[in-house]
C-alpha cells in the first residue's frame, strides 16, 4: 500500500443543479470515501466552493482533480495539503448540564480549548468550538472521558489557501482575456 | 410591438436549423410527441430517419458524426425511449463522438413523483455524457441548444444529452437565436506551454529512434495534414490506434501499422526500443499499452492532447503539450529540424516480414480450406480500391477487418474502441451513409453482433440505405470462442451460436443478397455487392474457429506478441 495523506479538495463551480453529483461520482468511481464535504456560495457571484477532504496518495488526488475540473460546469479545482491551507471546522458538543457541572475538570476542558458555551439550561448546555480538526476530535474524547457528552456534531471542513488570492477569479479574468483575444485576431 | 411567440417545439425546429441540422435520428412516442408535430412542417429541412429501436438511433447519429465530423442528431422520447440510447451515449463518451441526444421527459410538475414513462436522465447520463441538461421553460430553448451544439463539437467532442420537459414543448416562447462560442467554466483549447514545446523541440531534435503514436484526435481535430508535415520533417516512424488508422493513410511510407494486442508486429516491438514516444491524440488504451510497468520505460515521452485529464493519466508524460493538435503539431513543426531517420525506419523491416510470413500471407492467401476473414476484408478493400469508409462490429470481425482494410481517406474508420459495443455496426453504417453520402460504406460484422440490432435492416430497406452489409459467418461468438480456446482450455461455453437463414431474412426485407461459400465464389459475390445500387447484404462463411493473430495477451507486456497459438 502506497501512503496515504489527508488531502483537501477547492472546487468552484457554476450554479447548477446536480454538480455536487458529478464532483462525488468522481470519487465514488475511485472507491475513495469522501471524509468531509462543504459547500456553500462562493465570493463571486454565481459561482459554488465546495470544500472536500478524502485520504489517497499523491498519484489519484492529481487524476480525480482533473478528472472533476473537467466536468463542464466546474470552474477550477485545486488540491492542498495541510500546510498549503488554513482550515477551520465547526463542532457543538450537547452535554448534560448536571453532569457538567458536577466535574470541575469540564470547563477547564472548555477553557483549554477555547470553546464557548452558547447555550445553558438545566437539562443541557451546548458548547461550540471552531478550530483545527484535531482538537475538535480531542476535545470530544475529553469531553466523552468526563461521561457528559450527549450528542456531538461537527462540520466539514472550510479552508482558504495560502497564496494571496483566490485563483479562480484570476483564472476567470485570465479566460475571458484569451478569449476576446482569439475572437479579435 | 412585441415579437412573435412559438411553441417551445417549435423553436427546437428553429434551434436545430439555426446549429445547420439537417439529419435526425429517431423515434417518436408520448412525451415527445409536440415536437414530432412541430418536425411534420419541418420535415423538408430536417430529415428524419425513422430507426427501429433507439440505440439505433444513437449509434446512427454517432456513424453520420465519425464520418462527417459533424454532430449527429437523436430524438427520443421519455422513459424506455430515452434509456434505449444509453448504450450509444456512454459509446460516443469513450469514443468522443460529437452527438446530441434529444429526450422527451414528463412535465416540469410532474417531475419526481414517478409518473408515466418518467425516468431521471439527467442523473442516469451525467457520468457518460459530456453534458447533460434538463429544459423546463421554453424559454431556454434557444440557449439550451446552442450549448449543447457548442459542447458537442468544440474540443475533445462527446455525447450531450437534453431531457426536455413536455410543458417546454408545448409553452409559448418569443424566439431568437442564440450563437455560443465561450463558456467561462469549459476550455475547449487549453493553453500550450511554450517551455513545454522547447522542451519537445530539443528531444525530437536529439532523438536517434522516435516514435509517433497517431491517435483519434488527430481526425477529431482535424490535423491529418499538420501531422503528415510534421513527421515528414523528421521523418518519424508511426503506429495508428484503432481509432486512428485512417488518420494516416495506410500507403504512406511512415505509417508502419496499427498499435496494440491485435496491431502490427513493428510498432508494438519498437514501442519498447524507440528514444522518444510522441504520442497525438490518443488516451495509452490498456489495449494499447498492454502491462504498463513495463511500456516503454527507456522512452521520453511526449503527449500531444487536448484533455487536460488525459496527461499522465495512464502513462506519464515527460513533456506534455497541452491543446488542440492541429495548433500544437504545427507549433513543433515550425521549430523542429529537418532529419533522416533512415537506419531507424529500416529496422521495422525484419518485423514487418515476419509477420507477413507468419500471419498475414496465411492469412489473406491461404491455399485451401474455407475462407478467412482477413481475406475476405482484404478483398473488400481492394475491390473497392481501398477508398470505402469501413464500419465495423466487435469481434474477430472488427479485428480483422480493422487490420486487413486500407484506408486512403480521412475519417474512414468507424469502429466501437472503448466500449466495444455488439450491435454498434448496423445502425452506425447507415448513420455513416447519411454522413458521407458520396462514399462507399461497407459494414463488416459477426453473426452475433448483427442479430443484436438486427431490426435496422427495416431501416436500412425503408430509407433504401446504401450500406455494403458483410457478414462474417462462423457460427460463433468468435472472439469469445477465441478467449476461450486461449484461456480456459477450449471450454467452449455458451459461444457456438445457432443462425437464422439471413438470405431469408434480407428478402423479406427486400434487401439484395447473397451467400459466399467458397473461394472461388468471393470476388464474383463482392462484385456484385459493390455493382448493386443500394443496400447488399453479403454473408461470407468463414472458417469457424479462426484466431485474430498477432496477440499480445492480456497482462503482457506490449512487445510481447504471439505469432501463432503453438507456443
Ligand atoms: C475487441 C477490441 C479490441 C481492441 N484492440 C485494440 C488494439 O489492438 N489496438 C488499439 O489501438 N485499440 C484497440 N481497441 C480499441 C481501444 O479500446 C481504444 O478504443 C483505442 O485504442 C482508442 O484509440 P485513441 O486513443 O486513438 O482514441 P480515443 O479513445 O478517441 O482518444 C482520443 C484522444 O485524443 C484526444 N483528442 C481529441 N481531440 C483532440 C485534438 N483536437 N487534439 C489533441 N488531442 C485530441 C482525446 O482527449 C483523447 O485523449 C480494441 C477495442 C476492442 C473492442
Ligand atoms: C453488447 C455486448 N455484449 C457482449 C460483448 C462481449 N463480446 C465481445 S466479442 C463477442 C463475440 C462476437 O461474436 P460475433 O458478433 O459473432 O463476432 P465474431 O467475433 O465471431 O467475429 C462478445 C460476445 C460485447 N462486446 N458487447
Ligand atoms: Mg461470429
Amino acid at each position: 500500500m502506497e501512503n496515504k495523506t489527508l488531502y483537501t479538495i477547492i472546487v468552484h463551480s457554476e450554479n447548477l443543479a446536480g454538480i455536487l453529483n458529478q464532483i462525488t461520482a468522481v470519487f465514488t468511481r475511485r472507491q475513495i470515501n469522501i471524509e468531509s464535504l462543504n459547500v456553500s456560495a462562493s465570493s463571486i457571484k454565481g459561482v459554488h466552493k465546495y470544500t472536500i477532504t478524502c485520504w489517497t496518495t499523491p498519484d489519484t488526488i492529481e487524476k480525480v482533480v482533473k478528472q472533476i475540473e473537467k466536468k463542464l460546469d466546474v470552474i477550477q479545482a485545486h488540491y492542498f495539503t495541510d500546510s498549503e491551507i488554513f482550515q477551520r471546522e465547526v463542532a457543538m458538543y450537547k452535554v448534560s448540564t448536571p453532569e457538567f457541572q458536577k466535574n470541575p475538570e469540564a470547563s477547564k476542558v472548555i477553557r483549554r480549548y477555547n470553546a464557548h458555551i452558547v447555550e445553558v439550561n438545566p437539562i443541557f448546555s451546548i458548547v461550540e468550538l471552531t478550530s483545527m480538526s484535531e482538537d475538535i476530535t480531542n476535545m470530544y474524547q475529553d469531553l466523552r472521558n468526563l461521561n457528559c457528552v450527549l450528542q456531538f456534531v461537527r462540520s466539514g471542513r472550510i479552508a482558504v489557501s495560502t497564496s494571496c488570492f483566490e485563483r479562480v477569479n484570476e483564472y476567470l479574468a485570465h479566460r475571458e482575456e484569451r478569449y476576446l483575444k482569439e475572437k479579435n485576431q | 410591438m412585441s415579437k412573435e411567440k412559438i411553441s417551445g417545439s417549435e423553436a427546437l425546429m428553429r434551434a436545430l436549423e439555426a446549429e445547420g441540422v439537417k439529419t435526425i435520428f429517431g423515434y417518436p412516442g408520448g412525451a415527445i410527441m409536440p415536437v414530432y408535430d412541430a418536425l411534420y412542417d419541418h420535415r423538408d429541412k430536417l430529415n428524419h430517419i425513422l430507426v427501429r429501436h433507439e440505440q439505433g438511433a444513437a449509434h446512427a447519429a454517432q456513424g453520420f458524426a465519425r464520418v462527417s465530423g459533424e454532430v449527429g442528431v437523436c430524438l427520443v422520447t421519455s422513459g424506455p425511449g430515452a434509456t434505449n440510447t444509453i448504450t450509444g451515449v456512454a459509446d460516443a463518451m469513450i469514443d468522443s463522438t460529437p452527438i446530441v441526444v434529444i429526450a422527451g421527459q414528463v412535465g416540469a410538475g410532474l417531475l419526481g413523483t414517478d409518473a408515466f414513462q418518467e425516468v431521471d436522465l439527467v442523473g442516469i447520463t451525467q457520468p457518460i455524457s459530456k453534458w447533460s441538461y434538463q429544459i423546463r421553460r421554453a424559454d431556454d430553448i434557444a440557449w439550451a441548444v446552442a450549448r449543447a451544439f457548442y459542447i458537442a463539437r468544440s474540443g475533445r467532442p462527446g455525447p450531450v444529452v437534453l431531457d426536455f420537459a413536455k410543458n417546454a414543448q408545448l409553452e409559448m416562447t418569443e424566439f431568437e437565436p442564440v450563437q455560443l462560442d465561450y463558456i467561462r467554466s469549459y476550455d475547449p483549447d487549453p493553453e500550450t506551454d511554450p517551455r513545454a514545446v522547447a522542451e519537445a523541440v530539443t528531444l525530437i531534435n536529439e532523438s536517434k529512434k522516435p516514435l509517433v503514436l497517431v491517435g483519434q484526435g488527430v481526425e477529431l481535430g482535424e490535423a491529418q495534414e499538420e501531422l503528415k508535415a510534421f513527421i515528414e520533417k523528421a521523418d518519424i516512424p508511426c503506429g495508428c490506434t484503432l481509432l486512428g488508422l485512417s488518420a494516416l493513410h495506410s500507403d504512406h511510407p511512415l505509417n508502419k501499422g496499427m498499435l496494440g494486442m491485435h496491431g502490427n508486429l513493428g510498432p508494438n516491438v519498437k514501442t519498447n526500443e524507440c528514444d522518444v514516444l510522441i504520442a497525438v491524440g490518443m488516451r495509452f488504451d490498456d489495449r494499447v499499452t498492454g502491462k504498463l510497468e513495463t511500456y516503454a520505460k527507456q522512452a521520453k515521452v511526449i503527449h500531444l492532447d487536448v484533455d487536460p485529464s488525459e496527461i499522465s493519466k495512464n502513462v506519464k508524460a515527460d513533456v506534455p503539450i497541452l491543446g488542440n493538435c492541429k495548433r500544437t503539431l504545427k507549433l513543433l513543426t515550425e521549430l523542429i529540424q529537418s532529419q533522416k531517420h533512415t537506419e531507424w525506419i529500416e529496422s521495422f523491416k525484419p518485423y514487418e516480414e515476419k509477420e507477413y510470413n507468419e500471419v498475414i500471407e496465411k492469412e489473406v492467401y491461404p491455399a485451401d480450406g474455407p475462407i478467412n476473414m482477413g481475406e475476405a476484408v482484404h478483398a473488400v478493400s481492394e475491390a473497392t480500391n481501398n477508398e470505402a469508409i469501413l464500419v465495423t462490429d466487435v469481434g474477430q470481425n472488427q479485428m480483422f477487418a480493422c487490420r486487413y482494410f486500407k484506408y486512403t481517406k480521412n475519417r474512414s474508420v468507424v469502429t466501437s474502441g472503448g466500449m466495444g459495443t455488439m450491435g454498434f455496426c448496423l445502425p452506425a453504417a447507415i448513420g455513416a451513409t447519411f454522413g458521407a453520402p458520396d462514399r462507399t460504406v461497407c459494414a463488416f460484422m459477426g453473426d452475433g453482433g448483427l442479430q443484436m440490432t438486427i431490426q435496422e435492416l427495416g431501416t436500412v430497406m425503408e430509407q433504401k440505405a446504401p450500406v455494403k452489409i458483410i457478414l462474417m459467418n462462423n457460427n460463433y461468438l468468435g472472439n469469445v470462442r477465441q478467449w476461450q480456446a486461449m484461456f480456459f482450455n477450449r471450454r467452449y461455453s455458451f459461444t457456438p451460436m445457432m443462425n437464422p437463414d439471413y438470405m431469408q431474412i434480407a428478402s423479406a426485407y427486400g434487401i439484395p443478397s447473397r451467400r459466399v461459400m467458397e473461394r472461388a465464389e468471393l470476388n464474383d459475390g463482392i462484385q456484385e455487392m459493390l455493382n448493386t445500387d443500394g443496400p447488399f447484404l453479403l454473408e461470407i462463411c468463414v472458417v469457424e474457429e479462426g484466431n485474430v493473430l498477432p496477440m499480445t495477451p492480456p497482462g503482457s507486456s506490449v512487445n510481447y506478441m504471439m505469432l501463432n497459438l503453438d507456443c
